[in-house]
């Protein structure tokens, strides 16, 4: 199973932005091992996110998005104790889910 | 006997497939990568990838704003933003122009989200990025920066 992602969100006025760190190789599918031969692509290709179980952002991402991935963005409403829960799936079909609080 | 197994196979393979083809077995139902499946992430250019979603030609617009470095001394790393002050948005997304893969990151938004969205993209050269933003009546807007990569040592 992939290592959890760190999950921030804070609330500030009446939106909390979220920050998420995720745990993920993300192989474009460029490079080339020490054989010579190309190291497949293996990366997060969908992202949801859902504030108290109602999904609010869904995201598709490709081979360019950075090992180990960084994403902000904001939920509108959200206060603190909301739960917001970040879950991704590969292009192999592993998947990780956390979920925080909002504080 | 055998005519009883061939049916129970044959039957077995049409509810896998139906099973499947309903998005229960491996992936979720709720996306199964649209943009994906449109090829998206394969096209090759920024019109070819607004093509690829079905979308019209892309016009550059004041309401989409890039936020990225000037000069990237990681392009590994790079840190780009895209937001919008349009009304009705329903998509953004990230591109790299010289990539391989020029759709970096797609994002739907729904209206409990901000239209404003922070990642990190690799760059394999100095390149065009863009954010280009789909409104609810298939507009597509864009706004684009340069972005020089110095990939490791003292840049320049």
């Amino acid at each position: 199973m992939a290592d959890p992602m760190r999950i921030r969100a804070q609330a500030a006025g009446d939106k909390a932005t979220v920050r998420v760190l995720m745990a993920h190789e993300m192989e474009s599918g460029q490079r080339k091992d020490s054989a010579g031969k190309n190291i497949p692509a293996w990366y997060i290709s969908e992202v949801t996110a859902s504030l108290n179980g109602k999904v609010v952002m869904t995201a598709e991402w490709g081979p360019s998005v950075s090992k180990n991935p960084f994403l902000e963005f904001a939920i509108k409403g959200a206060k603190a104790g909301d739960k917001v829960a970040i879950s991704w799936i590969d292009n192999k079909g592993d998947k990780r889910s956390d979920e925080v609080a909002v504080s | 006997m055998n005519a009883n197994r061939r049916q129970l196979l044959s039957h077995s393979a049409t509810v896998a497939g139906l099973l499947l083809a309903s998005g229960v077995l491996g992936k979720s139902a709720w996306a199964a990568g649209a943009a994906a499946g449109k090829g998206a992430f394969e096209a090759r250019s920024l019109a070819d990838v607004v093509k690829a979603l079905g979308y019209g030609a892309p016009v550059e617009s004041k309401d989409v704003t890039i936020t990225a470095p000037d000069i990237a001394e990681n392009g590994a790393v790079v840190p780009l933003g895209a937001s919008s002050t349009a009304a009705g948005v329903k998509q953004m997304m990230l591109l790299v122009e010289k990539n391989p893969s020029v759709l970096a990151a797609l994002f739907n938004v729904t209206p409990e989200v901000e239209s404003s969205f922070k990642a990190r993209v690799k760059m394999g050269q100095s390149s065009n990025v863009f954010a280009v933003v789909v409104t609810e009546d298939n507009k597509v807007l864009f706004a684009q920066k340069e972005v020089k990569v110095t990939l490791g040592g003292c840049g320049g």
